[in-house]
């Protein structure tokens, strides 16, 4: 209560920028959540991970010369999976060893030229400085690739219960791939500016696995995700706000208290 | 050279995984209304010929189909992830874009009931999942179907009621198997063709002809014999 007064004292309650990070925020951790439950159904859910630090050398350039972080991430990201891609052609050695070898990498580079101020913003993500612009801009990108994944939904559905069988009534299965692919980009791409490069995994794996747990069909499923996603980011901007801990890790945890409730709720 | 008597015509079809040639130098022909059952070992290349044949994996020679609906059924084992996706059997039919009362119709006519509809497909038992699975492969009303080991995991019983369902639906709708089995009452029963394959073709023709213990032998190696029973001829 002596929390709530003391903030009421010295801020206005609810102001602009609080706004746009709740909208913005919402509508990332929305996206994630929806992205997420595909990535769950291929059991990728981890590689958001990698490839949340994989974007670690495109933050650490966005901040030395003053460009858009997510502009830097998503560079990196695309520069990543091509490299990855042209490693798996040229050795053919697991597509996860590779990814090992490309993000450690890239995160040893980037802490050399990585300023020291800067740390805590590039892996657990900064919204205070959020303007007009990056939010509304975040969330046009966030409906689009709610979009894009809804369009897809059901063809990587298809795939996943037998690619073969996709194959067979005519979906264009490396086509579809490389759509989620680059969606999956663009989502972790967005995902760092709530929650940094370290933990962007748990943007789409805690929203997939809640919803997973509550959900009985796939619409349920596929639209929970987008539901525990979008609740996580507004519970975490109230956390953010209420106790003054960053906002990424704020959000993490109010997914990680939805998805313990899940597991209390869990439906068979 | 397309022929309209024929669904399906192939010539010396060779197929290289991985530097292994799995199949090679096949060569053999479906009717419309036949049914061509491939039988052969495990690791004979049966499932690489079917996938094949549909075109997902590459291939050389001549593939050439008259028809145009196939549907594809892949064994049992190969439905992946069955678990992870919560999906219902409403779900599973609405990714061939196929709901309503299309789908109640389809479940009846494998004796399934209309409250299966909301149930999760990872709740279904394994005979319940594969006369769901034939239901959905002739959901949109193919006229060739193409199935790989429909009674993988089934009981003996359960394996008699998806033939027999099956050769209904043969008859039914004069459509053309092509089925992938290791088992060989299925070739007695249903079959009006054979194919034995292990990497090449080793036998082809009517089963009464072909099921000889020596191609028999030739096939599933030394000491297998057959002793056919009951007298069902077709």
């Amino acid at each position: 209560m002596a929390l709530e007064l003391n903030i009421i004292a010295t801020e206005p309650m609810i102001d602009e920028k609080i706004i746009l990070a709740i909208l913005m925020t919402v509508s990332i951790g929305a996206v994630a959540g929806y992205l997420g439950t595909l990535m769950l159904s291929k059991r990728m859910s981890l590689v958001g991970g990698p490839l949340g630090h994989l974007t670690l050398p495109g933050i650490t350039l966005a901040l030395l010369y003053g460009f858009d972080v997510s502009i830097g991430a998503f560079i990196m990201l695309i520069l990543g999976i091509l490299v990855i891609w042209f490693f798996e052609k040229r050795t053919r050695l697991p597509i996860e060893a590779l990814t090992a070898i490309v993000f450690t990498s890239s995160v040893a580079i980037a802490f050399l030229f990585l300023p020291s101020e800067e740390v805590e913003l590039a892996l657990i993500g900064n919204i205070s400085q959020i303007t007009a612009s990056t939010a509304f801009i975040s969330m046009a990108f966030s409906v689009l690739a709610f979009l894009i994944v809804r369009q897809i939904y059901k063809k990587m559905v298809f795939i996943a219960v037998s690619e073969d069988l996709a194959k067979s009534e005519k979906i264009n299965v490396d086509r579809i791939n490389l759509i989620y692919l680059l969606t999956v980009a663009v989502v972790i791409g967005l995902g760092i500016r709530i929650v940094g490069s370290l933990l962007t995994a748990a943007i789409v794996a805690i929203p997939a696995a809640t919803s997973r747990n509550l959900s009985v069909n796939m619409k349920q499923y596929a639209y929970g995700g987008a539901i525990a996603g979008g609740l996580a980011g507004i519970l975490g901007i109230i956390a953010y706000q209420l106790f003054s801990i960053p906002a990424g890790l704020a959000v993490i945890i109010s997914s990680s208290a939805l998805f313990l409730f899940s597991v209390v709720f869990k439906k068979t | 050279m397309k022929n309209d008597n024929f669904a399906l015509q192939v010539k010396n079809l060779t197929v290289e995984l991985n530097n292994q040639k799995i199949i090679k130098n096949l060569t053999f022909e479906v009717k419309r209304g036949e049914t061509l059952v491939v039988l052969g070992p495990n690791g004979a290349g049966k499932t690489t010929l079917l996938r094949a044949l549909l075109g997902v994996i590459p291939y050389q020679g001549e593939i050439t189909w008259s028809v145009k609906n196939i549907s594809y059924l892949p064994p049992n084992e190969l439905l992946q992830r069955r678990e992870i996706l919560p999906l219902t059997v409403e779900d599973f039919y609405s990714l061939k874009e196929i709901s309503g009362n299309r789908i109640i119709d389809s479940l009846q006519s494998v004796g399934l009931e209309k409250n299966t509809l909301k149930k999760r497909i990872a709740h279904l038992s394994t005979g319940q999942f594969q006369r769901l699975n034939i239901a959905w492969a002739l959901a949109d009303k193919p006229d060739t179907l193409l199935f790989d080991e429909p009674t993988s995991g089934i009981d003996i019983g359960g394996t008699e009621t998806i033939y027999s369902l099956l050769h209904n639906f043969w008859e039914q709708y004069k459509l053309t198997i092509i089925l992938v089995t290791h088992d060989l009452s299925v070739v007695w029963e249903h079959a009006d063709n054979v194919l034995c394959i292990n990497k090449k073709g080793l036998c082809y023709g009517v089963p009464k002809k072909m099921l000889t213990t020596e191609n028999l032998q030739q096939l599933y190696g030394v000491g297998v014999k057959y002793y056919r029973h009951g007298t069902y001829d077709r």
